[in-house]
């Protein structure tokens, strides 16, 4: 599968999503510079982590005046994957393509550490090869990461399946306690209508190998390239 | 005109250096020139008080390709075409002044160091040192310390994996705030800071000029005092997204293009004036710059403000005249400014030139030789033994009563800042971007592997203030030990390391004593550990009158940075026991017996005795090389499955870290405690290891043949911390004090 991985200025989880898709699931992954205008022939677009534009301003507000933007609303309106991670999901609230707004943690304090999240909708081609309800253990790594939206906007996502995970304890159960950054309802992702838009704070490029101290993000990655195909075509 | 005592103040030269620099220039020189010399001749950028002793460490060993001072960081082979350039850098003073953006431009510092050398920096580690935690000053200091060493790195993208922290009065009003970064390059891509051949051309690339940071260097090199905040203008802001730029596009150019360009380096103190004349002098060469296009902040800037200010984020790449469009066309694609600012000569010379403005066209407005700038005056100073360290390594620690209840003292212990987890910070950084951390923070080293290859490195910084005040050489002995076991503990052997030396003022014969016996140790400990320093900074005038009063310096404070390597990250070893039914010893010592001596300095006696810090630590330094051998020795054969040596809190608090981390008990009921209990549970003597083994008699006659003596203390397994008859605690309530410490003393708003 051709992964197009967009790198802003100030992007830096851009060669970890690489590493893990050429070196550990042997996938074509190149690099692609926000001042590309297309992303034909590639299959998958990932938005990484990152600080683009150092987050001044707010975080993703710049970003989605790329170029490069346009081309990745083109993708996302004809069904193809696209993975927005961390800085990437923020970016694609900004730019519209997923709906609300990422705050700053309500410790007012950046994390870095591990958290479980509960797989809420698996019939996406990023959950795919997950269990309905299944935990997995994936990093966070973010000072802005409180997912927000009004009730209205979130009831329609929880009827509609949107809510594609949640932070939760080890046991599934997504406690206040869990919930790291003071997301409503322990948000962690959302993907869109078509489901072939997601957005996650947390970084499954960073549990590809149990070297790293876990291996579940490839579960994510994995359910990409299995339901390719089908991703293209849908 | 000759100055007055205030200028000279403002860049602290003394009279005498002022008219050594007179005589040596044949004239009086002009306020660029004179601003540039203050600059240079600075300790900070000069070493005018640490060079001879400095002479003192091993500096070259077979795997060592750049060092101490030869270039912006020090570089070491660790095989299969790759090579590590690393650093330690401080930056107290600015970050007592502005805590945030002195700890954030601290790590910006050393960033571009290593970046400069063309590798690309996969780590940062922090070590620091503040005032007690009961202070509202210390509290805000270390938050925003924290928080910009955070801010900065986490925007950058490069993780902080490690380091350490303590607290002591003596750093009440003069933190320190050492950053040491750790960059991977193949060693055919690395770049030099050599300005080359004449003709060559100087690029200025990254962040604009401003006002910000105009006698920095000058700054760090004198006694802070209550008008230091007026000092603020002389602390830089810095600008992590334009960091992140530059590094991306002058590492991309080393990796690419590196036949494009003769040299890179980095401005950092004295900005423009010390990295210009820098690249000259190792080139033996001369430069010719004109300020007036040097991109700029704000209008009315003077050619003086352009050549010291040490506005930060910015570098200078030294261009050969054929490759100028395409270096510049490669810094524009990464949307960065980048202008031909000078010119290398062949005269010897740093001639400065302004063409802008009311100036007038290419007016010399300095031109200094490079070597009257690049070669300060030396002092060796006489340092002297005062008569209170005498008082106090008298001191009869033998006199205090012994310990009544061991277990409310452990978990006394485990609750003060100085011992409990650091979590709470490290949680606030990144630590794991790049995806190359094995083991993070929390543990005695962090482990990095190596991509593309099976290899992993093992790093730590270490430095026991309180061992040196009490003891200099063997403080300066212990530093070094500490570092290098730590990255033994992870199963890693120690190759170099590098140093950030921070003293009071050493003008002072009782400072001066402190550095040359600190260094004296530290170059010992070196020798014999087989570990060079292969780079360093070193930081004085540490001191302050808080009260008004005579400054009082902070305690002599070393820092080392260790580099350790292992052929295999299959080989690294972890903090936390294992499994069940292993056996846990300890090597470094073959009896439970405390000896009053081990109290020296100790966390336990500082807690249990109203803040008491006395005797005389004491360490071997051949047992400690032959018990890291014996320690990677084992690893290798198989045997060991942990290992955490024993340091700040002694070995009680050693294996309570252990079980706490692995939520695993130790049973070492059986152990049969004699002598002081308080010194054989608390007692910080160095040069043990707890190490768990599923073989305990291979384990213990491999430490014979080794000549270390070694205790097989019990058996991992249950839910409680079991030693002797005198310490039996349940995991859980060991926790709770271990994980809340530092929350629970930041809390304490209002308290002081």
């Amino acid at each position: 599968m051709r992964f197009a991985i967009v790198v802003f200025p100030g992007t830096w989880s851009d060669r970890d999503c690489q590493y893990v898709l050429r070196d550990v699931l042997g996938q074509q992954a190149d690099l692609v510079w926000h001042r590309e205008s297309s992303l034909d022939g590639y299959d998958c677009i990932v938005l990484p982590g990152g600080f683009s534009y150092g987050d001044y301003l707010r975080c993703g507000a710049i970003a989605r005046f790329s170029p490069v933007m346009a081309a990745v609303a083109r993708h996302a309106e004809a069904g193809r994957p696209v993975f927005g991670i961390c800085n990437g999901f923020q970016i694609l609230c900004e730019a519209g393509l997923l709906p609300g707004v990422l705050r700053r943690n309500d410790s007012l304090q950046f994390r870095c550490e591990d958290t479980f999240l509960r797989a809420e909708n698996v019939a996406t081609p990023f959950t795919s090869t997950l269990e309905l309800g299944q935990v997995i253990t994936i990093p966070i790594s973010h000072a802005e990461g409180s997912y927000y939206a009004d009730d209205t906007t979130l009831d329609e996502l929880e009827s509609n399946g949107r809510v594609a995970f949640r932070y939760c304890n080890a046991d599934g159960e997504p406690a206040p306690e869990s919930n790291p950054n003071g997301s409503v309802r322990n948000i962690a992702g959302v993907v869109n209508e078509r489901g072939n838009v997601l957005g996650m704070m947390p970084h499954p490029e960073r549990a590809g190998e149990e070297l790293m101290g876990g291996s579940d993000g490839l579960l994510l990655w994995r359910g990409v390239i299995e339901s390719g195909v089908e991703a293209v075509v849908g | 005109m000759t100055p007055d005592q205030h200028t000279l103040d403002m860049i602290a030269l003394t009279r005498e250096e002022y008219e050594l620099a007179c005589e040596r220039l044949d004239r009086e020189p002009s306020d660029v020139e004179l601003g540039m010399i203050g600059a240079l001749w600075s300790e900070h950028c000069g070493y005018k008080n640490s060079r001879p002793l400095l002479r003192l460490f091993p500096n070259s060993g077979p795997r060592v390709l750049t060092k101490a001072g030869e270039e912006n960081a020090g570089v070491v082979d660790i095989g299969d075409g790759w090579c590590v350039a690393f650093k330690i850098e401080s930056h107290n003073h600015p970050s007592a002044i502005e805590p945030y953006e002195g700890a954030a431009t601290g790590v910006g510092g050393i960033v571009r160091d290593i970046f400069a050398m063309g590798a690309r920096p996969v780590a940062l580690l922090d070590s620091l040192r503040f005032g007690p935690l009961t202070d509202a000053r210390n509290r805000y200091l270390f938050q925003h310390v924290v928080g910009g060493i955070g801010g900065y790195g986490n925007c950058l993208g490069v993780p902080t994996v490690g380091g350490e922290v303590a607290f002591d009065d003596s750093y009440s009003g003069n933190p320190l705030v050492n950053a040491m970064c750790v960059g991977v390059a193949r060693i055919d891509k690395l770049q030099k800071s050599s300005a080359g051949a004449a003709g060559s051309l100087l690029l200025l690339v990254g962040a604009d000029t401003g006002r910000d940071g105009i006698h920095g260097a000058t700054f760090a090199s004198v006694e802070l005092d209550e008008k230091s905040d007026e000092r603020r203008p002389a602390v830089q802001v810095g600008n992590p997204f334009m960091e992140k730029l530059l590094m991306e596009a002058c590492v991309e150019l080393a990796e690419e293009h590196g036949d494009w360009i003769v040299g890179m380096q980095d401005l950092g103190a004295a900005g423009l004036t010390s990295a210009a004349v820098e690249s000259a002098a190792k080139a033996g060469a001369g430069i010719d710059i004109d300020v007036a296009h040097a991109p700029r902040r704000e209008d009315g800037m003077s050619a003086y403000d352009l050549m010291l200010s040490e506005s930060q984020e910015r570098m200078l790449i030294i261009v050969s005249p054929e490759h100028e469009a395409d270096v510049r066309a490669h810094f524009e694609r990464w949307e960065l400014h980048c202008v031909v600012i000078g010119v290398v000569t062949d005269d010897g010379r740093a001639t400065v030139r302004d063409s802008s403005g009311t100036a007038g066209n290419g007016k010399v407005v300095a031109q200094l030789p490079v070597e009257l700038l690049s070669d300060p005056p030396q002092y060796r100073r006489q340092g002297e033994k005062p008569a209170w360290l005498d008082d106090l390594q008298a001191y009869d620690l033998s006199a205090l009563p012994d310990t009544e209840d061991a277990n409310a003292d452990l978990l006394r212990l485990l609750g003060t800042p100085e011992i409990a987890s650091k979590r709470w910070i490290w949680r606030q950084y990144d630590h794991q971007v790049l995806t190359n951390t094995v083991v993070g923070p929390g543990s005695d080293a962090s482990v990095l592997r190596i991509k593309g290859t099976r290899r992993a490195i093992a790093i730590a910084t270490d430095g026991d203030g309180r061992m040196c005040y009490l003891d200099p050489y063997a403080g300066g002995v212990m530093a070094v030990a500490e570092a290098t076991r730590n990255v033994v503990c992870a199963g890693a052997r120690a190759l170099a390391v590098t140093d950030c030396l921070n003293f009071g003022n050493p003008e002072k014969p009782d400072v001066y004593y402190q550095m040359e016996q600190c260094i004296r140790g530290m170059a010992a400990a070196c020798e014999a550990l087989e570990t060079p320093v292969v780079s360093g900074n070193v930081s004085l005038y540490n001191e302050t009158s808080s009260d008004g009063g005579q400054p009082r310096a902070i305690y002599p404070t070393p820092v080392v940075g260790a580099l350790g390597l292992m052929e295999d990250v299959d080989s690294v070893i972890p903090m936390s026991f294992q499994s069940e039914g292993d056996d846990v010893v300890l090597l470094g010592a073959d009896t439970p017996r405390g000896d009053v001596n081990a109290l020296a300095g100790s966390e336990y006696v500082k807690v249990a005795h109203d803040g008491l810090i006395a005797g005389q630590p004491r360490i071997d330094l051949e047992l400690e090389v032959r018990l890291q051998r014996v320690l990677l020795a084992a690893n290798a054969a198989g045997l060991v499955r942990s290992a955490h040596d024993c340091s700040r809190g002694g070995l009680a608090v050693t294996i309570a870290e252990i079980c706490i981390e692995s939520g695993l008990g130790l049973d070492a009921a059986g152990v049969s405690i004699s002598g002081r209990v308080d010194a054989a549970l608390f007692g910080e003597t160095p040069s043990r290891i707890v190490v768990s083994t599923s073989d305990a008699g291979a384990l213990l006659s491999r430490a014979r043949e080794h000549d270390v003596p070694a205790l097989r203390l019990g058996v991992v397994g249950g839910d409680r911390i079991a030693l002797g008859v005198e310490i039996d605690v349940a995991i859980g309530d060991a926790r709770q004090p271990y994980e809340n410490g530092l929350a629970s003393a930041l809390a304490a708003d209002g308290a002081s």
